[in-house]
């Protein structure tokens, strides 16, 4: 036998329903305090939600937040939010910042004088800044950015769970959204309580994270349909434990191989899409649990119809590969 | 054996090398680029020497799409306008009046006299009539001017509706024909949007309409949004209105309907107009740089016929008069009539160098706007953070495939490497797809490629399992391989089906960056399938016909 890399033991036997009740339980704790943290701290929302300016400068010489400060200072612009972005793939004499003006009361639109006037005061204390990125939405466009975003995820979730349906059955659509919508939850959760930025791309993210963690619970249920026809008087626990136990090898390898790819992208992917990959990233991690822990309690819970009722296995693609 | 109908095999071949020929102009990305551009170029009639050895760069049997890049990679601009759709109720009001104000003065016995109310809603047109008695008839003589709306289903309704209340008559745009009007004005606004950066001639800009009432702009390569702004113009408006004075005086009453407006090149200089224009720019059909009978500078134009008719029939009225020709609110010449213009073509002459009346002329044929665009977004990106962003994808990439590469035949040996030439060329075929069919890749997007590194293993990672299942019930090699895949099959195609649909609602929904990451992602579903399923398997029968092996270790 050659030498195999195995993360998980060849057969394993792990009773995953033996903790369901804590790990239920901390997943309802996990929603529950992810509520909490949307109603108290919010989220800290990009101009892509919030509206107002993002100012992108870069310079050779080192970033004084201060400086920034008091040249802004007398513009009287509201609320202006400089930051200074490192990251490993700057060069040694780039030195960026981001300065974040609040949308300005009563406009509409965008006003290009406003960037001009900040342009103007940063280039007074720095002559060689430049402004590689300048972004601005106004309150109205921002507005509507959220309510779309709430509208895909709840589309997308809605659309899996018809298709879930249509291929198993409705407790198994029902196990999937209930994960989905966790796994949602949890993530945008810890971007509201770390107050990580959350604009356009997080909602991609989100969205993609859907994508991975019902390709999870499906590969799982997959196993547990087949195994049903297979087992048919062994009790659906057991039968569960079985489904997840045989898939749990390819679960970790899978995970292993995206994540592999993911945290170079959260290294060397450069701090614009930071946020973006960080929130894939966990979403691996709470995807990878959901459809382990959570997914197929929900159906243990509603139970399956056991015998000639269920819709017949795995072979409805088998064609393809005549 | 392992059976694979031979057109299953030439069709995977096939794809494969397809893929290869469509994603390898992208690795001379700069070379393609300036062929293809030197082709568009001699497309268009302009021929130089240095343009055919650009051509030349690349051979043109090749196929020479590239992948296009997005805003966030290339650096340019983006905006959303929003077109103030009801900016044209008012001008439709004012161009109503004179035709309601001389059908009222033909009933003078029964109305009295007529005059405008002035302020107001602009989008309705407030009459006093001296005679209230009169109202009904007033009201019935205005609504037998009404037009039957032109639209698809508002069959039936007339486009004005007017109501009187004592001795006032309200007359404004009907609901249906304000829908039809404001879905007319942005798709003039649109359409003249569109002339206009074209041209300029920038590369590849994207013009869309969003929505009912947007406009979304993206072009690449330019250094700021205000550029853009300034190329499409936020309120050009051109018109040909009455003179009836010439006055010094900046704070001249102009009267009631009348407007006062400076003159473009005469310093201190007035004129009060008429506000209704008796021809816009929007009749004009086209426009030219050419010289006057003095051999100075100016412009000649040609309108449409129902602008030609207006216009001769004005001029045959006014000869001696003055009018103007209004430009963004300015006055850029007040000519004087000297014969009737029958044709619909004229020259306005002015204090003009060659490059202004060149600049007038393609700001004329470009037409006016008909409303004002508000922008309600805007970003600009430098092209050193797109390259800088280039830069950190690829070299992500790049970790990313060694780690997968390690990881895979770390856990699966030699097929392992099966699993990771499958993986090559998945990725050479998103890629390939992308260039063939000129789709963007934003930032992202490459983060969608790693991303399908990482999971496209996944159909391979599910059939190797089964095949480790098989062995251990003690399955023959064939019998194991054939088994792992048949078995993986429905978990891999469900898996891939519901990741489309996410793709397919972040295409819908989401704009820029975002809709660039879903194509990525659906292209590398239907790559994924492909490879992870046929390419793999035509690689495991290769070698099973090969070597012939009496066991297998997976």
């Amino acid at each position: 036998m050659a030498w195999r890399l195995r993360l998980a033991p060849e057969t394993t036997n792990i009773d995953f329903f033996r903790l369901q009740y804590i790990t239920l339980g901390i997943s309802a704790v996990a929603v529950l305090v992810s509520f909490v943290s949307f109603f108290v701290l919010g989220f800290n929302f990009g101009i892509d939600f919030k509206g107002g300016t993002t100012i992108r400068t870069e310079s050779t010489v080192p970033v004084d937040v201060g400086a920034y400060r008091d040249a802004l200072d007398g513009l009287g612009l509201g609320e202006v939010t400089i930051t200074e972005v490192f990251d490993p793939t700057f060069d040694a004499d780039q030195h960026v910042a981001q300065v974040r003006i609040s949308a300005q009361e009563g406009q509409e639109a965008v006003t290009p004088e406003t960037i001009a006037a900040v342009e103007t005061a940063l280039q007074q204390i720095d002559p060689g800044i430049a402004f590689p990125s300048v972004e601005s939405v106004g309150p109205k466009v921002s507005g509507e950015l959220i309510q779309t975003a709430f509208l895909a995820i709840a589309a997308a979730s809605l659309g899996i769970g018809l298709y879930i349906w249509m291929r198993f059955e409705w407790q198994y659509a029902m196990g999937t959204i209930v994960a989905l919508l966790h796994d949602v939850i949890v993530t945008a959760g810890i971007f509201s309580l770390f107050q990580i930025r959350f604009d356009l791309t997080i909602v991609a993210a989100l969205l993609t994270i859907l994508g991975y963690s019902v390709n999870d619970t499906v590969v799982v249920f997959d196993r547990l349909r087949e195994n049903l026809l297979k087992y048919k008087s062994m009790p659906l626990r057991d039968v569960m434990n079985l489904s997840v136990n045989e898939t749990l090898s390819r679960t970790i390898v899978t995970a292993g191989t995206t994540l592999l790819a993911l945290i170079p992208l959260l290294i060397f992917g450069g701090d614009v899409i930071r946020g973006f990959i960080l929130a894939m990233t966990l979403g691996v991690f709470i995807g990878t649990y959901s459809s382990v822990y959570v997914a197929k309690n929900i159906v243990l819970w509603i139970g399956l119809p056991r015998g000639d009722k269920a819709k017949s296995s795995s072979n409805k693609f088998a064609d393809i590969d005549a | 054996m392992i059976f694979i109908p031979l057109w299953q095999r030439v069709l995977v071949v096939l794809a494969t090398v397809a893929a290869i020929l469509f994603a390898a102009p992208n690795l001379f990305y700069d070379r393609v680029e300036r062929s293809n551009d030197a082709r568009a170029s001699i497309a268009e009639g302009v021929t130089a020497p240095e343009l055919e050895a650009d051509a030349a760069l690349w051979p043109e049997w090749l196929p020479s799409g590239l992948v296009n890049l997005g805003l966030d990679l290339r650096g340019g601009a983006h905006l959303l306008a929003e077109v103030q759709v009801t900016d044209v109720y008012a001008s439709r009001m004012d161009a109503y009046w004179p035709t309601i104000r001389d059908a009222l003065a033909a009933e003078r016995d029964t109305v009295g006299f007529v005059t405008r109310e002035e302020g107001g809603d602009p989008s309705q047109l407030r009459i006093r009539i001296s005679e209230p008695a009169g109202a009904s008839r007033a009201v019935e003589i205005v609504r037998g001017l009404a037009q039957p709306v032109v639209t698809l289903t508002g069959g039936g309704a007339s486009d004005i509706e007017v109501t009187a209340s004592g001795d006032i008559l309200t007359v404004q745009l009907s609901e249906a024909e304000r829908a039809a009007t404001d879905d007319r004005t942005v798709s003039q606004a649109l359409e003249i949007v569109r002339r206009r950066i074209d041209e300029v001639g920038t590369r590849e800009p994207t013009i869309l309409r969003q929505g009912a009432d947007r406009i979304l702009v993206q072009v690449p390569g330019v250094g700021s949004a205000q550029e853009v702004k300034d190329i499409i113009g936020t309120t050009a408006q051109l018109t040909f209105n009455p003179v009836l004075q010439r006055t010094t005086d900046p704070e001249a009453d102009p009267g009631a309907g009348n407007v006062l407006l400076p003159s473009l090149d005469e310093e201190g200089v007035y004129y009060v107009l008429e506000r209704a224009a008796v021809v816009t720019g929007e009749e004009l059909t086209n426009a030219q740089p050419s010289f006057d009978q003095n051999g100075n500078p100016a412009v000649s134009f040609q309108f449409n016929p129902q602008g030609a008719r207006a216009f001769g029939e004005y001029t045959a009225e006014n000869i001696g008069e003055p009018f103007a020709i209004v430009l963004d609110e300015e006055v850029i010449s007040a000519p004087v009539i000297q014969s009737a213009i029958p044709g619909g073509s004229g020259i306005i002459t002015g204090q003009f160098t060659v490059e202004e009346s060149t600049e007038l002329a393609v700001l004329l044929r470009a037409g006016a706007l008909p409303a004002e665009l508000t922008f309600l977004e805007e970003r600009t990106i430098g092209p050193e953070l797109g390259e800088d962003s280039i830069q950190a994808g690829q070299s992500a990439a790049y970790v990313a495939m060694v780690l997968v590469t390690l990881f895979m035949v770390a856990s699966y040996g030699f097929f392992g490497v099966l699993a990771v030439v499958a993986l090559v060329i998945n990725i050479i075929m998103i890629i390939g797809i992308m260039s063939a069919i000129g789709a963007t890749l934003t930032l992202p997007g490459i983060a969608g490629i790693v991303l399908t590194m990482g999971q496209a293993v996944d159909a391979n990672v599910l059939i190797y399992e089964r095949m480790r299942e098989e062995i251990r019930r003690g399955a023959g090699p064939i019998k194991a391989v054939q088994e792992g895949f048949s078995k993986a099959i429905s978990a891999i195609v469900d898996a891939n089906v519901t990741t489309f649909i996410i793709a397919a609602i972040m295409f819908f929904v989401g704009a820029g960056p975002v809709r660039g990451f879903a194509v990525t992602l659906a292209i590398g579903v239907v790559t994924t399938i492909i490879t992870g399923v046929f390419v793999s398997r035509l690689l495991i029968s290769l070698w099973f016909a090969r070597t012939r092996p009496k066991t297998i270790v997976v």
